[in-house]
């Protein structure tokens, strides 16, 4: 395929630049242009046949190893059952919901609140040193803090206080939770995008005028938030399959409609249904992320600056 | 000269950490003249410049824009920014707009002017420095000396007293230095005030109305382009002179 690529490029161009007279007579590949491409496609099949033959034999060495475990039969009872695979899978994917509602809500206020703090600890002059080193404080502690305990912490600990009119919904409880280790790492993303950019850039809009605020509206962060998509996308990725630890406060999501079933079966099918229920999901979004880090990789080697 | 200066430096000394970067500078530039400053690399042309502007604060000294004392820490630094155009050596357009939205940035923004009028006055100067057809494209599908003749506009977009231009070709590839140069030409024409800093001296000598040596932060000689580039008083400038002759740069 890259030969058929590389052929067409030159030859195009080829026979329109060429100098009237000159180039008058059509391209034909020189010999030792065949005789390279001949043996570029030989290597190219010689690699393609390791490939397959390698991927067969360690596909087959895994599947014996696996399957004359003695405690394979058993093994493939309790985590691979058709049936409990069958009667999980609805359930799981109505759960499902939850986690995707959770993720685009959760995903918002992330952004949101991640670019507050940000900003914050951006900000210049004594006046602002109390919000700077709050922002400071905050993302120092909720990135130090393991996610598990911060979630147990907030579903467990708020209700245990019996505040009037605030809620002891799990969902709720657990997205806050979320929220604020979230916030924490992508507040971390938006600041490494704000110092990223060039100082010159500040300098040339203090130039014209602009205030320090109107330059980090207009100038500064437009560039830090369009150079730090694929970071963000990522954390994206991550606090997608972070939403089925809700489950620990008792809100019935992918992964604690899985546990109900194994609750009353025994059966561990379920959990792998749930857990490839959520790769299902996270895939596309990864092969986004990948995307369009792709392509901005690319317009960077054509001499952008993103 | 005889005309109240719009620029005037007194005593300017600046120093980073233990490097004194300017040292008792005085500077005056009369309305409607170009004031060339040379000097090699590090002699503290662009330090000059930048203080001029309030990029730098300066240690001691004192700056007046248009009789109003610029250094003063009351004064609005924003205010005095507007009134005075940067054009800086590596352009610094704002990559992820478009030339006409880099051009109309600080007079939407800063001066409050309606989007239609900001491009219409964006479009009139982009027109008269031959860039009419590149309103719509990015400064990165630019060459340099285009991308600098739009930075050139953007810092004309907001009607600056005083243009502060520095080492606007040092980045630029030979062929393209010309077409910058000409730009520069013709604002003399039109009267307006310029303070470049440059290492073009066969340019600096026939636009400028004064020129300043600078060396080691000190202005060590000034006067009249060909007091300075014909009749040199000080070794040191005589020096610096021979070698940039050397060099076939004069």
């Amino acid at each position: 395929m890259t030969v058929t690529k590389q052929e067409s490029g030159p030859e195009g161009s080829d026979d329109e630049d060429d100098m009237p007279g000159a180039g008058a007579a059509a391209y034909t590949p020189s010999p030792r242009r065949l005789e390279r491409e001949r043996h570029r496609r030989a290597r190219a099949r010689r690699a393609t046949a390791i490939a397959a033959l390698s991927t067969l034999v360690t596909g087959v060495v895994l599947y014996f190893v696996v399957v004359s475990a003695p405690g394979w039969p058993r093994t493939k009872e309790t985590f691979f059952n058709g049936e409990y695979a069958r009667e999980a899978l609805p359930k799981v994917l109505e759960g499902l919901w939850l986690n995707v509602r959770l993720l685009l809500v959760c995903g918002v206020a992330v952004l949101v609140l991640g670019m507050l703090i940000a900003v914050a600890r951006t900000l210049r002059g004594p006046v602002f040193f109390p919000l700077r080193a709050l922002a400071a404080a905050y993302t120092d502690f909720f990135r130090g803090l393991p996610l598990i305990i911060n979630l147990m912490i907030v579903v467990l600990g708020v209700p245990a206080l019996r505040l009037q009119g605030v809620t002891v919904d799990p969902v709720w409880l657990g997205g806050t939770a979320l929220t604020l280790t979230y916030s924490a790492y992508v507040a971390e993303v938006f600041r490494a995008g704000i110092e990223s950019v060039h100082p010159s850039q500040r300098a040339a809009a203090r130039s014209l005028g602009l205030s320090n605020r109107q330059a980090l509206r207009y100038v500064v962060l437009p560039q830090a938030v369009r150079r730090q998509v694929p970071p963000l996308l990522n954390d994206l990725v991550s606090l997608q399959k972070d939403t089925g630890l809700v489950s620990i406060g008792g809100a019935v999501d992918a992964v604690r409609a899985a546990d109900i079933i194994v609750g009353r079966s025994l059966n561990y099918t379920p959990y792998i249904v749930a857990g490839l229920v959520f790769v299902a999901l996270t895939i596309p979004m990864t092969r986004f992320t990948d995307w369009v880090t792709a392509r901005m990789d690319r317009r960077r080697a054509q001499g952008g600056t993103t | 000269m005889s005309d109240a200066p719009l620029l005037r430096m007194e005593s300017v000394r600046k120093t980073f950490g233990d490097s004194v970067v300017l040292r008792d500078v005085d500077l005056d530039v009369a309305p409607h003249t170009v004031t060339a400053l040379i000097g090699a690399s590090g002699s503290g042309k662009s330090t000059l410049l930048r203080c001029a502007n309030l990029l730098e604060d300066v240690d001691d000294g004192a700056i007046w824009l248009d009789g109003e004392e610029i250094t003063d820490p009351r004064v609005d630094q924003d205010a005095v920014r507007r009134r005075i155009g940067v054009v800086f050596q590596a352009y610094n357009l704002f990559p992820h707009m478009t030339v006409l939205e880099n051009v109309t940035l600080a007079p939407r923004r800063v001066h409050g002017l309606p989007r239609a009028e900001a491009e219409e006055h964006a479009r009139e100067l982009l027109e008269r420095l031959g860039l009419g057809g590149r309103a719509g494209e990015y400064p990165d599908r630019l060459s340099g000396g285009q991308q600098q003749r739009v930075a050139i506009v953007r810092a004309l977009a907001v009607r600056p007293r005083l243009l502060l231009l520095d080492e606007i070709t040092a980045a630029l590839d030979p062929e393209l230095v010309g077409e910058v140069l000409d730009v520069v030409r013709d604002l003399k024409g039109d009267g307006m005030t310029m303070v470049l800093a440059t290492h073009e001296m066969g340019f600096a000598r026939e636009v400028a109305d004064q020129v300043c040596f600078l060396d080691a932060g000190v202005v060590l000689e000034r006067g009249t382009a060909e007091q300075v580039f014909a009749d040199p008083q000080q070794e040191r400038t005589q020096r610096f002179l021979r070698r940039i002759v050397k060099a076939g740069r004069l």
